[in-house]
């Protein structure tokens, strides 16, 4: 970590202004190599100068450059800003110029690896500064700001807090037995407090688990036998020819991707091969591929033709789908109708009657699904929650140990017991902001940061 | 060389290290001021406690001695947290002042290894960073390959009543004057604590009937996995109970300024135990309390002094009186020996290796009050365990140290030396993470072996231990393998006992693991031939299964942690980033392990990441 980076800190593309940040012991003294102004070395922390920037002779762009000196920077390190005038040409000829003259070009996430390495920010900042960077949706950058500004830390520490109360109680009673005149915990007092405990927990993981669906998004799948219109569907819905439509049942062999936001939530579709037995060896690599899909999906599109007769192997898919989030879609409602669901076990209201062709019950699809995921139900305006798989499946570790302290209270196991559970169920939430010690956690920061490389 | 070994200070420390490394042979020596201090209790006086009483277990596990010389004189005994889970039950003695000593004496005397001397260490001979022996006020110089220092509250200690500051010891004995100032001369941090006593009173004047009665058990009980008891129920002493008055909390109040700790001494550097209040703390702290609780406790039964538990202070002795005759029963009572609080010198634990060895002098230990530490249980621990580190490193071989999971005693010198102390440290249960895997009952199970490996145990005692574990095996094989039948018979037992009838025939185990179902009950019914001590074990493994698992768990968690070794040479100014705080800490204690720079207090995850970041691209093949 001795070297200096430099990296275009605006996105991409031509706006009013491109930032490119400098970071490390050389940061001032590199930029100043190539600045024309006042003497940089020599300014004021915290600063903004007005200058060149110089190839040589030449002026390369009129620029602000702001210099802030460490330790009061975003990587604790010297950290030098360069606002130029825009215009993907003279940004990166700027950057060419700091890397010319010293600089390193910054891997993504670096200046964050390193404000998490001089113990700027805890892991879950840097995990929600990550998040920001690869944000795509308005929603998604309001939760990751919330993370970073340590609204999910305050809420973890607040339900430490109390427990903290409990255990420190539990244990006066333990550690002075002979002692009647201090406040006994019995079951009953601790009952409504462990309730209290549960019903938190539960409302964060519920908020949470809206708020990993605001992060990552809904993933759908499209199933359905070959040409019943799988591929014409992602098309409509995300309104661009992504996946190759033929009428050859069996084009698509890959799965495709496409992503559409319905109010603000990310939908991540996949387009999956037909389901059918072939003997072609690369689509049956697909069906396998397919029915895997299914299983990881959030939600799926189950479509059929609505000029088919229903087969037996749909029956047993049909049969596959159930305990997920579905939707039936019947396509070709333009065409006769040979299908026939009224003997199948399956929820009436899921079903959608679609014509493609005729681009009849897209709007009505994009309603149910989002009636489905309540997305007009996820409080969107402070999500405060947390997001990302570790940390709820921390939180699903927890309810399981309050269900144990639920049973061992009713089963009038002693306090001494309990306070165990509670003690762990305090340990793991730490985990979450960082507050206890985690060996994985290393590990999920070296593949996050590519550290050690 | 004079002798191998000499231990200073013949306290509940030095007791257990003298006993120790002369049972084991080597020509070890005992120095103390004064003979008849031996094994004193100058304080409290029971043995045991929470927490305490499982180390007393483990103490005589090991081989140690204090259980078992507990077990012959003590005046009752209970087990306290009965009515709680098996984790944090503990036995606690009443000891008897006069006769615990007398049979301490008794044992030591009969080593043929050990010689007692009366004397007052003033310094140590060093040479090249290595203590060698010890040097007596009158200049004799005692050469030795170890010594071991137990010098109690006796470094540079003041007596502090009212507004006086006396330089002496507990009894107004003399203390050490100049050993703690050589010490710090050869380069340890010395800390000033402070802690108290309160008044004994004469029993003949206290009116019992205004008090409650506090009996022993009506069940007997020992320390020693070795002894059968040795007192009769009936003729156990009771304790009583009494309580502070309104009364009494204004007199405190209203006289507060004339106490040492509150303005009467305006040099008062000692920093006195949280865990052990003094009277003006509790009154002053938990000023909505309307009373406290007393224990009045019979030292001895060969004289009437009664202690009172609860009422430490540093009052001068008028207000003293006050304060005594405004005590439910106490109107009249009459005051033998007033209360007091002392301060000493101790040095800073993070001093220290696991083996209690001094980082800064070779071949010296230390052990109790001298670390920090208060509590006659705490101190001979650490003896029992400088002991036998002491003669495990005369003969070569690495040194006993016990993880936290092992036993109450890994866990004290696991936070001395790694959290170091702000005040004396006792021992809580709520210290011990994995108590459920450290309780009273099973001490034997996890230390016994140790204990013969060391050389403390023999052939006979870890006979009878394998006879425990077989007997154990067999009693869990035959709940598993038998099945109970509901006659109709047994229906009507479940029924008188308010316990559901089993809808089908299930195994005793299966049984057994239903909480409503006790082993006392399940013996009633089905003819159960084992001993009451392994119907309790099993009992308590089935019953907790899931609880220990879970403890197992964690404590491999941890185990695994341990196993990231810290090189001993790593230089904590190379790595960057590291905060200053967590940085400074680490150079202080030089953690063995990650495990163990965890619990360093100041040093946060962020910090343990940079440093395991460190050591991954430093040291890749050791971490």
């Amino acid at each position: 970590m001795d070297d200096t980076i430099a990296a275009i800190a605006t996105s991409a593309g031509i706006g009013a202004i491109s930032i490119i940040r400098v970071s490390g012991n050389e940061a001032i003294k590199i930029v100043n190599s190539i600045f024309k102004g006042k003497d940089l070395n020599k300014v004021d922390s915290h600063t903004i100068n007005y200058g060149f920037i110089m190839d040589k002779d030449k002026v390369v762009d009129e620029v602000l450059v702001s210099v802030m000196k460490s330790p009061k920077t975003y990587t604790v390190e010297d950290v030098v800003e360069i606002n130029t005038h825009g215009g993907i040409a003279p940004t990166n000829k700027v950057l060419e110029l700091l890397l010319k003259n010293g600089c390193r070009l910054a891997e993504p996430g670096e200046f964050t690896k390193r404000a998490f390495l001089n113990g700027r920010i805890d892991l879950t900042q840097a995990d929600a500064v990550m998040d920001k960077i690869n944000a795509k949706t308005d929603i998604q950058n309001d939760l990751a700001s919330n993370t970073l500004s340590g609204k999910v830390s305050k809420l973890i520490n607040d339900l430490r807090n109390d427990m903290i109360q409990i255990i420190s109680n539990i244990n006066v009673n333990i550690d002075y037995p002979e002692y009647d005149d201090v406040d006994i915990i019995t079951n009953e007092i601790l009952i409504p407090k462990i309730v209290n405990l549960k019903q938190r927990i539960e409302k964060i993981l519920k908020e949470s688990k809206n708020g990993k669906i605001i992060k990552d998004g809904i993933k759908t799948s499209i199933i359905g036998r070959p040409n019943v219109g799988k591929s014409s569907l992602l098309n409509a819905l995300i309104e661009e020819d992504k996946a190759i439509v033929t009428d050859i049942a069996g084009t698509t062999r890959d799965i495709v991707e496409g992503q559409i936001t319905i109010n603000g939530i990310l939908l991540n579709i996949i387009d999956t091969a037909g389901i059918r037995n072939t003997n072609d060896k690369v689509e049956s690599i697909g069906v396998e591929k397919s029915l895997k899909m299914m299983e990881e999906s959030d939600l799926i599109l189950f479509m059929l033709n609505n000029n088919e007769v229903l087969t037996d192997d749909i029956k047993l898919l049909i049969d596959k789908i159930k305990n997920k989030k579905y939707i039936i879609i019947i396509n070709k409602i333009d065409l006769e109708t040979k299908l026939d669901l009224s003997n199948i076990d399956i929820n009436k209201d899921s079903i959608i009657k679609m014509s493609l062709k005729d681009n009849i019950g897209i709007d009505e699809l994009k309603e149910k699904i989002m009636d489905i995921f309540s997305i007009n139900n996820i409080e969107i305006k402070d999500p405060t929650y947390i997001s990302n798989t570790r940390s709820i499946a921390i939180l699903e570790k927890c309810l399981i140990s309050i269900n144990d302290i639920e049973e061992g209270l009713n089963n009038n196991e002693t306090i001494d017991m309990l306070e165990l559970d509670i003690r762990n169920i305090w340990e793991e939430l730490g985990k979450i902001n960082g507050t206890t010690y985690e060996e994985e956690l290393l590990d999920e920061m070296f593949k996050r940061f590519c550290l050690g490389k | 060389m004079d002798y191998e070994i000499i231990v200073v200070g013949g306290g509940h420390a030095g007791c257990e290290a003298a006993y120790a490394s002369a049972y084991k042979g080597h020509k070890t020596l005992l120095i103390t001021s004064n003979i008849k201090n031996i094994a004193d209790m100058p304080c409290n006086p029971h043995i045991g406690g929470s927490a305490k009483g499982i180390v007393v277990r483990e103490i005589d596990a090991l081989g140690g001695i204090m259980g078992k010389v507990a077990d012959k004189t003590h005046l009752q005994i209970k087990m306290l947290n009965a009515s709680k889970g098996p984790a944090v039950q503990s036995l606690r003695a009443q000891g008897d002042k006069i006769a615990y000593p007398k049979e301490m004496l008794k044992v030591l005397n009969s080593l043929d290894n050990l010689t007692i001397k009366e004397g007052m260490v003033e310094d140590l001979i060093v040479e090249n960073k290595t203590c060698k022996g010890v040097v007596l006020e009158d200049e004799t110089k005692i050469t030795s390959s170890i010594v071991i220092l137990t010098t109690g509250t006796y470094l540079a200690s003041d007596i502090l009543v009212g507004n006086t500051r006396t330089r002496k010891g507990p009894h107004g004995e003399r203390p050490s004057n100049n050993l703690s100032n050589k010490l710090a001369n050869y380069g340890f941090k010395i800390i000033r604590l402070k802690t108290g006593t309160p008044q004994r009173i004469d029993r003949k004047t206290i009116d019992f009937s205004k008090t409650k009665l506090e009996p022993g058990d009506n069940k007997y009980l020992t320390f020693s996995f070795d002894l059968e008891p040795c007192y009769k129920i009936e003729e156990q002493l009771p304790c009583y109970l009494t309580y502070t008055t309104e009364k009494t909390h204004k007199i405190i109040r209203e006289n507060l300024n004339k106490s040492s700790m509150y303005g009467a001494l305006d040099d008062i550097k000692g920093i006195g135990p949280r865990y052990c209040p003094s009277i003006e703390d509790k009154v002053t702290r938990f000023a909505d309390k309307e009373r406290h609780q007393l224990f009045l406790e019979p030292e001895s039964k060969y004289y009437d002094d009664i202690y009172v538990q609860g009422f430490s202070t540093s009052m001068p002795e008028d207000i003293q009186e006050l304060m005594v005759h405004s005590l439910p029963g106490l109107e009249n009572a009459k005051i033998l020996k007033y209360g007091y609080a002392i301060e000493y010198d101790a040095i800073y634990p993070t001093q220290l290796n696991f083996s209690l060895e001094t980082k800064v002098l070779n071949n010296l230990f230390t052990a109790g009050q001298i670390n920090g530490t208060s509590g006659y249980e705490e101190a001979a621990c650490q003896g029992l365990m400088a002991g036998i580190n002491a003669t495990l490193k005369l003969e070569g071989k690495s040194p006993l140290i016990l993880k936290r999971s092992d036993a109450y005693i890994g866990v004290l010198i696991d936070d001395l030396i790694t959290k170091g102390i702000r005040d004396p440290y006792r021992l809580l249960t709520s210290r011990a993470e994995f108590r459920l895997l450290l309780r009273s009952d099973n001490a034997d199970l996890r230390l016994r072996k140790i204990g013969y490996d060391v050389g403390l145990i023999n052939e006979k005692q870890l006979e009878k231990l394998k006879n425990k574990e077989d007997n154990i095996n067999k009693l869990k094989d035959f709940l598993k393998n038998n099945k109970l039948k509901i006659t109709d018979e047994i229906k009507k037992k479940f029924i008188s006992n308010n316990i559901e009838v089993p809808s089908s025939t299930l195994s005793l185990e299966q049984l057994i693991k239903r909480p409503e179902i006790s082993m006392n009950f399940l013996s009633s019914i089905i003819n159960i031939d084992f001993d009451e001590e392994i119907k309790e074990q099993v009992s308590i493994n089935l019953k907790y299964e899931g609880y220990i698992n879970k403890a197992i768990k964690e404590a491999q968690k941890m185990l695994k942690l341990e196993e990231k070794q810290i090189p001993s040479d790593i230089d904590y100014d190379k790595i960057k980033n590291i905060a200053s705080e967590a940085r400074q800490k680490l150079k202080e204690v030089r953690p063995q392990t990650i495990a163990q720079a965890i619990r360093i207090s100041g040093v946060n995850p962020s910090d343990i990441s940079i440093l395991s970041i460190y050591l991954r691209k430093e040291y890749p093949y050791e971490s």
